[in-house]
């Protein structure tokens, strides 16, 4: 199984001047592709930051972050933002999406910066939308969604990039317990039958159980890291 | 072309914004184009007013005739001269005139006077000095009549119809004297002139100063008053070295400075009624980026480009500002229209000084379409310098601080 995510030796350090602090400390990490991880830990441990830092959205005070054998802390803003926008795709706990667009507009929009042609943008559309079943709500705007069909779309678009890998930061964190489930059957589904990569952070216990891994992270240390069976896990 | 697209639908985001920013565009432009045609109006009309009241807006004399008014600094009447003149498309009339003083006397009362010999036709086609009549008729070539301002009359103790004599130096040190019948009076809103203005016709006046054939002027009018130096240039080019010619602001340059100092106080205006729309935008803009900060952050997190983003919000502005603009536009046309079928009727002292120079105090505004274009263009300008507010910020998003809660 080949590698995706490389991380050695990360810190991000905050209040640097003062009195620092390790938002991330000497964290190594490995993921391979087709994983389907949890990322947990009490609110402050460090998830959102981790994220950020795999990413490619905030840069490590130390350490070094391949994607795919590609080292990422190095590349220049403008380089990061077209890896990303290739390479990675994003669930943010809220407000994904662009509120005057409707829900397949928001999904072709990144379709659109990567340049795909009109008629591979119709036929994604129609796939991403019939595995994240809401093919009856492509034209609605994002305020007439539920806030679990929003992280629906959410999710169909960061998948309608192809990236190697999805980051998902809380994505059940604003969800009902019955929306929740149903978001993580599907990004359960497509990583099952697609082999999509996904990092997702969480407390919700509910959640983590449906991850194949689990890695803990407590005061910005991964404090313990168990995969279940059928996933290769190395140390 | 889809950024364009997502712009639009940006501006429907929040309505009430956009409605705001417009509208202050809007009302920029409207007042903007406003101030700057009731002045030009204004200007245009104190000009045409005072320069078609007597000067006319050019002059031609013998070279030194300015600096000199004397009857010696004349030159002969020439038909070759106004012909050449005449050609000149954008020259539309020339008027003869002798002028000089004279003494007036009825009985014992003897009163100095400026006596004018013009061509009654011509000179009322540029002056309309027929229309300034209260009393009698207006003159006819050819007879021994006079045409007297109304306080001259006074002072002379005299009415319609009674003999003047007027007694004065002819050309060349000629001893001038004429009997005149009073056959008009007219009535001047300058009371420097309505004292001392006496008009005959050419003919007589020059039979008078015993100088036939003798004029102190021509006056031109012409078709574009804006063009007034440039013809005057080539007018002077066209008479020769002998000649001197000038323009109304040559003549009067206190007029042309006052309309120079009240010019400035009108820009003042224009600085802070722009100074205003640029506050009003800037509140809309920082309003706009403050309240979609995460969403701005979000999009360059999942990979849209600085430069794209940019460009949307560029994309927003140019329309709102456009938009804005252009409605402006369209809707000063016809107010300012509206006000130049209907001028605007100034009222109290202003308008009683102005009466007192025969003008009446009203100001059509101009029309010209350079107020619609510089003033939209003006504003659109301070938009466009605004918007460069988000790029600004734009360029210093960072997706991990927007995003924060
Ligand atoms: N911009 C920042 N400045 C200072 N400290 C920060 C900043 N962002 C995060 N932190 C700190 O880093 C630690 C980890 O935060 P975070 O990654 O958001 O945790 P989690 O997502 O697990 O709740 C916390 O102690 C937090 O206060
Ligand atoms: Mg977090």
């Amino acid at each position: 199984m080949s590698t995706v995510i490389d991380a050695h030796n990360i810190s991000k350090i905050y209040n640097k001047e003062n009195i620092p602090v390790y938002a991330i400390n000497n964290v190594h990490l490995h993921i391979n592709q087709g994983e389907f991880t949890a990322l947990v830990g009490p609110s402050g441990s460090g998830k959102t930051t981790l994220l950020n830092l795999i990413g490619g959205l905030d840069k490590p005070d130390e350490g070094k972050i391949e994607i795919n054998g590609i080292d990422i802390t190095a590349m220049s803003p403008n380089k990061l933002i077209d890896f990303r926008l290739r390479n990675i795709g994003f669930v943010f706990q809220s407000f994904n999406l662009i509120p005057v667009l409707t829900a397949r507009e928001n999904v072709e929009f990144i379709m659109q910066l990567q340049g795909i042609n009109k008629t591979e943008r119709e036929a994604r559309i129609q796939t991403l939308f019939r595995q994240i079943g809401l093919e009856d709500k492509m034209d609605s705007r994002p305020s007439q969604l539920s806030g679990g069909q929003q992280q629906r779309v959410a999710v169909a678009r960061a998948l309608a990039s192809k990236p190697q890998f999805v980051l998902a930061d809380e994505p059940t964190a604003n969800l009902d317990t019955a929306s929740a489930s149903n978001l993580l059957d599907i990004m359960a589904l497509l990583n099952k039958e697609e082999n999509i990569t996904f990092i997702f952070s969480t407390h919700d216990a509910r959640v983590i159980e449906r991850a194949r891994r689990v890695i803990t992270l407590v005061d910005g240390r991964i404090t313990s890291d168990t995969a279940k069976v059928d996933t290769h896990v190395q140390h | 072309m889809w950024i364009l697209q997502l712009a639009w639908k940006n501006l429907w985001r929040n309505r009430n914004r956009t409605a705001i920013t417009m509208a202050s565009i809007f009302f920029a432009v409207v007042l903007s184009v406003l101030t700057s045609s009731i002045k030009t109006g204004i200007f245009d009309n104190l000009i045409k007013n005072v320069v078609s009241f007597y000067s006319g807006y050019i002059q031609i004399h013998k070279q030194g005739y300015w600096d000199e008014q004397i009857l010696d600094n004349s030159f002969e009447n020439s038909t070759v001269l106004e012909r050449k003149l005449l050609n000149d498309p954008r020259i539309t009339d020339i008027t003869p005139r002798l002028e000089s003083f004279a003494l007036a006397s009825a009985g014992n009362i003897t009163k100095g006077c400026l006596v004018v010999g013009i061509d009654p036709q011509k000179e009322d086609r540029i002056t309309r000095l027929s229309t300034k009549l209260i009393a009698g008729k207006y003159l006819q070539a050819g007879h021994n009549t006079a045409l007297v301002s109304e306080g001259l009359l006074k002072r002379l103790q005299l009415q319609l119809y009674d003999t003047l004599v007027l007694i004065g130096q002819g050309y060349h040190g000629a001893t001038a004297a004429g009997k005149y019948v009073i056959s008009g009076v007219a009535k001047f809103g300058s009371p420097d002139l309505n004292d001392r203005l006496l008009y005959l016709p050419l003919g007589t006046a020059q039979v008078l100063f015993e100088a036939p054939g003798i004029l102190t002027s021509y006056v031109l009018s012409i078709q574009d008053p804006k063009q007034v130096n440039t013809i005057s240039t080539d007018a002077q080019q066209l008479a020769g070295k002998e000649y001197e010619v000038m323009s109304w602001e040559q003549m009067m340059p206190d007029i042309k400075q006052h309309i120079k100092t009240d010019s400035s106080n009108m820009v003042v205006i224009q600085l802070i009624l722009y100074l205003l729309i640029s506050f009003g935008i800037f509140g809309t803009l920082l309003m706009m980026m403050a309240e979609r900060r995460f969403e701005l952050g979000m999009l360059v997190a999942i990979g849209m480009r600085k430069s794209k983003l940019a460009l949307l919000l560029l994309s927003e502005s140019i329309l709102t500002v456009l938009a804005g603009c252009l409605l402006g536009i369209l809707a000063s046309i016809p107010i300012v229209w509206y006000l130049q079928k209907h001028p605007i009727r100034i009222t109290g002292n202003a308008a009683k000084a102005y009466e007192r120079f025969g003008f009446e105090a009203i100001f059509p505004t101009s029309t010209d379409s350079a107020h619609f274009i510089n003033q939209g263009l003006m504003v659109l300008l301070i938009g466009l310098v605004l918007s460069l507010y988000p790029l600004l910020k734009v360029t210093r998003l960072n997706p991990v601080i927007s995003m924060k809660k």
